[in-house]
């Protein structure tokens, strides 16, 4: 009797936000049945679709920068997308595409991470919380299989290690570390391009987000689905620099100056590719 | 066969009632008071990881007297129904109203129902914009809830403590008076000796937390070193 109500205390007791509503609440869990065999019609559904994300270290840190367009086909879905969102106060995830689940992935992973840090009073490891949101990647394979993929990017200041990481992953949740830089999404391969030349070891914290945004700018330049900054609107890629004050969201004011110095030295270059 | 005897209804709940009061009795007092920068709950709490202040929500905060295991029970089942109710909403739309009046219902079926009641008192508060805002709630082992204004005590000698801080508030406090104030009141119950740092637990709810430290969450724990600096600060 006793060693059963002792087993079922410790059984109950979970620090995870996503096992309690498994538990208790599963109809406010992200759930999408398949589609029956047979029912699909061979097109992708038409949804938007968030597209690229780069990343990267710095001294001290990590940066992180989403440009902010969604596609549907052909269509521009939204210029006002925001890819790139506070995990938590150290750490940062960006997202890749379907730009629904992925949002609604993000929303959950950050109720998840606070969950953890009131329950247990003391936060997840950087690690611990990159095989946390592995777990939900791979939750969503079937979607995933059925065309509706999400692709996140994840990077924190890990306290312990004290420097910046950066961890990207496949849709069956598979977690891989990434050194230096990274991208995912449509236009990941412009950027990394880009990366690889204008990236260096070491770089300032200000110098290091004027490549990230350089970097979506070539991919903008390549890829149709990956915006630019665009001066008309006012509008810039998001970004944010995690470094061991935490994760503070660049201001639209800088990236309004460094978009407009990238455009101007571009220009007076008078360069065609 | 044994024959049951009769104990009215009165005598039950009275007898309920004594046995909580008395569990709560033996505790050490927790202090919640609204001041002019936020919210400041104190407690005398000698250990450094089992907490009886915690964070529940982003304005919102508990603090708890009686047995470790029954309220931190009901923490994290604070911390889950706010969780919830914030993920399937907004996270404007979790209160302290809502969580005491969940606490408060839990509370009386334990007591009514139960073997045993909670031996545990607790305290909900919600940091508003403005002072007038503030939210604290009393909850005790019945299920009775209580709406307070301007501070909480909880535990073995709240009345005596009570008292000594009805004396020293203002409406216009710091933090650092308010956690002096509080201070000052729980050396009352101690037979007048003094609190080190390290007896005590602190924690606030910072109003302006947005400006001052950029995050939505008030909840702010204080190391040892910050209770020292602002104890130091006696004028």
């Amino acid at each position: 009797m006793q060693e059963t109500t002792a087993n079922k205390v410790a059984a109950h007791a979970t620090s995870s936000f996503t096992e309690h509503l498994q538990r208790d609440r599963p109809e406010l869990l992200p759930q999408y049945a398949p589609f029956a065999a047979g029912t699909s019609t061979g097109q992708p559904l038409a949804v938007p679709h968030a597209t690229t994300i780069v990343a990267m270290t710095y001294a001290g840190g990590i940066v992180m920068a989403g440009d902010r367009r969604a596609t549907m086909g052909n269509i521009i879905a939204s210029r006002h997308i925001e890819k790139v969102f506070p995990a938590d106060q150290y750490s940062v995830v960006g997202i890749a595409g379907t730009a629904g689940i992925a949002i609604d992935l993000t929303r959950l992973f950050q109720v998840e991470l606070e969950h953890y840090e009131k329950i247990e009073g003391t936060p997840l490891s950087l690690e611990g919380k990159a095989n946390r949101l592995g777990a939900m990647i791979r939750g969503n394979l079937p979607m995933a299989l059925q065309g509706l993929a999400v692709v996140p990017l994840f990077a924190g200041f890990d306290s312990a290690a004290g420097a910046g990481r950066l961890f990207s992953y496949d849709v069956t949740g598979g977690r891989y570390e990434e050194q230096e830089h990274h991208a995912v999404g449509s236009g990941s391969m412009f950027a990394r391009g880009a990366l690889k030349k204008l990236w260096r070891p070491n770089l300032p914290e200000d110098e290091a987000i004027a490549v990230a945004v350089e970097s979506l700018y070539d991919a903008a330049d390549d890829d149709s689905a990956t915006g630019g900054p665009d001066p008309v609107r006012q509008l810039w890629p998001v970004v944010y620099a995690v470094n061991r004050a935490g994760a503070r969201r660049v201001s639209e004011r800088d990236l309004a100056a460094m978009a407009g110095n990238i455009i101007e030295s571009r220009t007076a270059a008078r360069r065609e590719a | 066969m044994t024959q049951q005897f009769y104990v009215s209804p009165e005598q039950l709940m009275k007898d309920r009632a004594d046995f909580a009061r008395k569990g709560i009795a033996r505790g050490r007092s927790v202090i919640v008071v609204s001041c002019e920068d936020g919210i400041a709950l104190v407690a005398e709490n000698p250990s450094p990881s089992l907490h009886k202040i915690g964070e529940i929500y982003d304005k919102i905060a508990f603090a708890a007297v009686g047995k470790y295991n029954e309220f931190e029970s009901l923490r994290q089942a604070g911390v889950r129904y706010a969780d919830v109710r914030g993920y399937s909403y907004d996270r404007e739309d979790v209160t302290a109203r809502g969580l005491a009046s969940v606490y408060a219902q839990s509370l009386g079926a334990v007591f009514t129902a139960e073997q045993k009641p909670f031996e545990v008192e607790l305290a909900v508060a919600e940091v508003g914009a403005s002072q007038d805002l503030d939210h604290l709630y009393r909850l005790t082992f019945d299920g009775s809830i209580a709406d307070e204004h301007n501070f909480i005590v909880m535990g073995g000698q709240a009345d005596k403590v009570s008292g000594a801080i009805e004396g020293g508030w203002q409406r216009d406090l710091s933090f650092a008076a308010a956690i002096r104030l509080a201070v000052r009141g729980l050396v009352t119950d101690n037979e007048a000796r003094d609190l080190p740092a390290k007896a005590l637990e602190v924690a606030v709810l910072d109003r302006s937390s947005e400006s001052n430290r950029g995050t939505r969450r008030a909840f702010r724990r204080l190391s040892d070193q910050d209770v020292v600096e602002l104890l130091a600060e006696e004028s």
